[in-house]
C-alpha cells in the first residue's frame, strides 16, 4: 500500500495498523502509548513548572508540505510551542490531529511524522494525543494538522500587551520575512529561485534565557501570519500608545528584501514561525539582547523601535529616506502588485 | 541591494528636499502647487517612503488615474466575473485585481463561490497554464498601461506562432496620452504639473508628451519609481515653474530613451488598434483610451470569443472619485469619504486599491482622530 485511502479511515485495522506504524511508531512515549481515549498527567509534576496551566491550540495548512526549512509537521510543533511560550510557559504536552485527504502518499505522510517527533524530542515535548482522519479526495488539500499544546507558566510570569508603556524597546530576535518568503518561492509558481530557508524553530529556550535576563519583560509574541506589522499593530491598539520604527533598523536578509522587491511585497507583512517581537523595558533591553544574542535563535536580535505617546494606538515608520509612513493592518491577505 | 540602494540615501534625501524647499520659497505661491504623479507606482513609492511629509506646505501632490486596477469599471469587472465563471475557463489574474468590487463582488468573491480564478505574474505564466491545460480556455486579464501591454502583445503572438487555440485575453489596456488630455480639459482642472510614469515611456518614449508643454504649457517630468527619482522630479517640475518654462524632462534617462522602445511599439501596433472610448471608473468615457485586439487577433479575444454582458454600470451617484483624481477635492473631502466608503467596502476607485489615495488617507485619518 503507497497511499492513503479511505479504509484507512474506517476505523478498522487498516487504521489501527496506519496509526500504529505511522504515527504512534514516531512518537513513542509512555503517555500516548496505552493508545486510550485520553492521555492522563500527574498534577503534582505540572505543578513543579509554575501555578497556572496555559493552553493553546492552532491548525496547520501549508502549502507546499514540505519547504527550504521546514515542514507542515515541523511547523505544528513549533507554531504550537511558540504560542504557549510567548506567555511565558514552559511547553509540556502537544496533542497532535492529522485530516488526511485520500491518495496522500505514505511516505510522504512518514516523513512528516517523523519530522513532527523529532522537533517534538528537539523541544523537550512529548505528543500525549491524537487523532485520524481520512477524508474524499477534494475534501482538504493534501494534509491538515491540529495541534493542541499545554504547558504550565512559571510563578510570578506575567505578560500582556496592555502593559506595553512609552519608552519600552521593541526588539526582534533575527531577519523577518524568511518563512513566508520561503513558503512563496517554494510553490514554485513565480519562477524565482530565492535562496531562502524558513525560520520555522522552537523558541521556549530563547524566551527562557530572555526571561532570566529580562524579568520585567511586558509582552512577547511570534509575528506569524500578518508579519511584525500586524503585532506591533495589536500591541499599540491594547497599551493605547504608540510604536515608531525605524526602517533602517528592521533586519532583513538580502534574499527575502530582493524577493518583496521583485514581488512588490512588504516584508513587515510576511509570516514568521521563528521570530518574535518582546516588548522589554529600556533599563533591561541591552541585557535582553545579549540574552538573546547568546542563543542560536537570536543570534540576530536587535532593537528596531520603541513604544512612545505620540499618534496612541499607531505604528508608525521613520523611512530610510527620512520620511514617515503609518504601517497598517491589512484588510486581507497581500497581494503581489501589478504596477 | 546594489543599485537599489543607491537610490535610497537620506543624506541624498536631504539635500534634496532642501533644494525643493528653496525653489518653492523662490516660487513664492501664493496657494499651494499641485503636482499630480500620474502613475501608481509612483503613488505606492509616495506613500511607501512617506515623501508628502518631505515636502513644503506649499507643494501638494495629487495622486492620479494611473492605478490600472483603481480606475477598472464596475462592468469589467461583471465582465470578467462572467467569462471567470464559464466551467471551461480558467482565468487568470495579476493579484491586485482580485479585490476590485463588481456590481456582484469581486473575482475573489467569486474564486471563494466556485470559479477556477488563478494568480499570475505575467501573461506568459498564462500561456503556460493553457499549454498544461488543452481542454479547458485560459483567460487572462489584460491590464495596466503601455507598461503592460507590450507583454500582453507578445504572448499574443506567442501563442499565434505555437498555434495554442485554448488561450485569450480580456482587454482591458488603457493608454496614458487621452487621459492626462482629459484631465488637463476638465474645467476645474488645478494641476500645475506632472510627475510621468517612467516604465510608461520606457515604451512611447516621451515625445507623446509634448502637447503637454505644448498646448496646455504645463511641465511633465518623466520620473523613474526610486524614493529619489520621484524627489528629484518634483524638484525638476519645480524648477521648471520657478523658471517659467513649461516643458517635457526626463530624469529617468537611464532607463528611458527618448524614442522608447521601437520593438514593443511594433508589438502593440501589430495587435491592438484603438477603441472608440473606454470607460473609467471615476472619470467616466475618455475617447480613444483603451485598445482592442485588431480583427486579425480576435480569436485571442476574450469579449469576441465568450460574448461578456458588456453592460456599463455607472459609478455611485454620490461618489466623487473624479474630483479627487482631479486634485479639485481632497480625499476626506468627498462626501462618502470614510462612511459609504471604506477600504473593507470601497465604493469608488482610490478606496479599491491599497495604493488608492483615499485607502491611504482613510488609514491615517480614522487613526490620527
Amino acid at each position: 500500500m503507497t497511499t492513503v485511502t479511505l479504509s484507512h479511515g474506517g476505523g478498522g485495522k487498516a487504521m489501527k495498523d496506519l496509526i500504529a506504524q505511522v504515527f504512534v511508531a514516531a512518537f513513542d512515549n509512555p503517555l500516548l502509548a496505552p493508545l486510550d481515549d485520553q492521555a492522563r498527567m500527574p498534577m503534582a509534576l505540572l505543578a513543579e513548572y509554575g501555578d497556572r496551566l496555559a493552553m493553546t491550540t492552532d491548525s496547520f495548512v501549508v502549502d507546499p508540505l514540505e519547504f527550504a526549512g521546514g515542514d507542515i509537521g515541523k511547523l505544528a510543533v513549533c507554531g504550537t510551542i511558540n504560542d504557549l511560550a510567548v506567555g511565558g510557559a514552559v511547553p509540556l504536552y502537544l496533542s497532535c490531529a492529522a485530516i488526511i485527504e485520500e491518495g496522500l502518499p505514505i511516505d510522504l505522510l512518514h516523513r512528516i511524522a517523523r519530522s513532527i517527533a523529532a522537533a517534538a524530542r528537539q523541544a523537550g515535548v512529548q505528543i500525549v494525543t491524537g487523532d485520524t482522519k481520512v477524508v474524499q479526495r477534494g475534501a482538504c488539500d493534501r494534509l491538515f494538522l491540529t495541534t493542541t499544546g499545554i504547558g504550565v507558566i512559571r510563578a510570578g510570569v506575567s505578560l500582556g500587551a496592555h502593559r506595553a508603556q512609552p519608552g519600552d524597546a521593541v526588539l526582534v530576535n533575527g531577519v523577518l520575512g524568511d518563512h513566508g518568503a520561503a513558503i512563496l518561492a517554494a510553490r514554485g509558481d513565480l519562477a524565482l529561485d530565492a535562496p531562502i530557508d524558513s525560520d520555522c524553530a522552537a523558541l521556549h529556550g530563547l524566551i527562557d534565557a530572555l526571561l532570566a535576563e529580562a524579568p520585567g519583560t511586558r509582552f512577547m509574541r511570534d509575528a506569524t501570519r500578518g508579519g511584525i506589522a500586524t503585532v506591533l499593530n495589536e500591541i499599540a491598539i491594547a497599551a493605547n500608545c504608540g510604536i515608531e520604527l525605524d526602517e533602517c533598523d528592521v533586519p532583513l536578509r538580502e534574499a527575502v528584501k530582493g524577493f518583496c522587491e521583485i514581488l512588490g511585497l512588504d516584508p513587515l507583512y510576511l509570516a514568521n514561525e521563528g521570530r518574535l517581537v518582546a516588548i522589554v523595558p529600556d533599563a533591561e533591553a541591552d541585557r535582553a539582547l545579549a540574552a538573546m544574542r547568546a542563543h542560536p535563535l537570536g543570534a540576530g536580535a536587535c532593537r528596531i523601535g520603541c513604544v512612545t505617546t505620540r499618534r496612541p494606538r499607531q505604528v508608525v515608520m521613520h523611512t530610510v529616506l527620512g520620511g514617515q509612513r503609518i504601517v497598517d493592518m491589512l484588510v486581507g491577505d497581500q497581494l503581489p502588485r501589478i504596477c | 541591494m546594489k543599485y537599489v540602494d543607491e537610490f535610497r540615501d537620506r543624506d541624498k534625501a536631504g539635500a534634496l528636499r532642501r533644494e525643493i524647499a528653496a525653489v518653492t520659497a523662490s516660487i513664492g505661491p501664493v496657494r499651494p502647487i499641485q503636482i499630480m504623479e500620474v502613475c501608481g507606482g509612483h503613488t505606492h513609492a509616495i506613500f511607501r517612503y512617506g515623501l508628502e511629509a518631505m515636502l513644503p506646505d506649499m507643494v501638494e501632490l495629487v495622486h492620479g488615474p494611473g492605478c490600472p486596477v483603481c480606475v477598472l469599471p464596475t462592468g469589467r469587472v461583471d465582465d470578467c466575473i462572467a467569462i471567470a465563471e464559464r466551467p471551461e475557463v480558467i482565468l487568470t489574474t495579476f493579484g491586485d485585481a482580485m479585490r476590485v468590487p463588481g456590481s456582484r463582488g469581486s473575482l475573489l468573491q467569486a474564486k471563494a463561490n466556485g470559479a477556477d480564478i488563478r494568480m499570475v505574474y505575467s501573461p506568459t505564466d498564462a500561456l503556460a497554464l493553457a499549454r498544461q491545460h488543452p481542454d479547458r480556455e485560459v483567460v487572462f486579464f489584460g491590464l495596466g498601461f503601455e507598461t503592460t501591454m507590450p507583454s500582453t502583445a507578445l504572448t499574443v503572438l506567442e501563442a499565434e506562432r505555437d498555434g495554442i487555440g485554448n488561450f485569450s485575453v480580456f482587454c482591458n489596456h488603457i493608454t496614458i496620452v487621452p487621459t492626462i488630455k482629459a484631465i488637463l480639459e476638465s474645467p476645474d482642472l488645478r494641476i500645475d504639473g506632472f510627475v510621468g510614469p517612467g516604465h510608461v515611456s520606457m515604451v512611447i518614449g516621451t515625445a507623446p508628451y509634448q502637447f503637454i508643454a505644448r498646448q496646455y504649457r504645463k511641465p511633465l517630468v518623466v520620473s523613474g519609481f526610486e524614493p529619489l527619482d520621484v524627489l528629484q522630479s518634483v524638484w525638476m517640475v519645480l524648477r521648471q515653474i520657478a523658471e517659467g518654462r513649461a516643458e517635457i524632462e526626463n530624469q529617468y534617462a537611464r532607463v528611458v530613451a527618448s524614442g522608447g522602445n521601437a520593438a514593443a511599439q511594433r508589438a502593440i501596433g501589430r495587435v491592438y488598434e484603438p477603441r472608440e472610448f473606454f470607460e473609467w471608473r471615476g472619470l467616466g468615457s475618455i475617447d480613444y483610451s483603451g485598445v482592442r485586439f485588431r480583427d486579425a487577433y480576435s480569436r485571442f479575444d476574450a469579449e469576441r470569443r465568450f460574448a461578456v454582458p458588456g453592460v456599463r454600470i455607472a459609478d455611485p451617484q454620490a461618489c466623487q472619485c473624479g474630483e479627487v483624481l482631479k486634485g479639485a477635492l481632497k480625499p476626506h473631502q468627498c462626501r462618502v469619504f470614510g462612511t459609504a466608503c471604506t477600504p473593507e467596502t470601497p465604493m469608488g476607485a482610490l478606496m479599491v486599491s491599497s495604493e488608492g489615495a483615499c485607502a491611504a488617507y482613510y488609514r491615517y485619518a480614522a487613526k490620527a482622530a
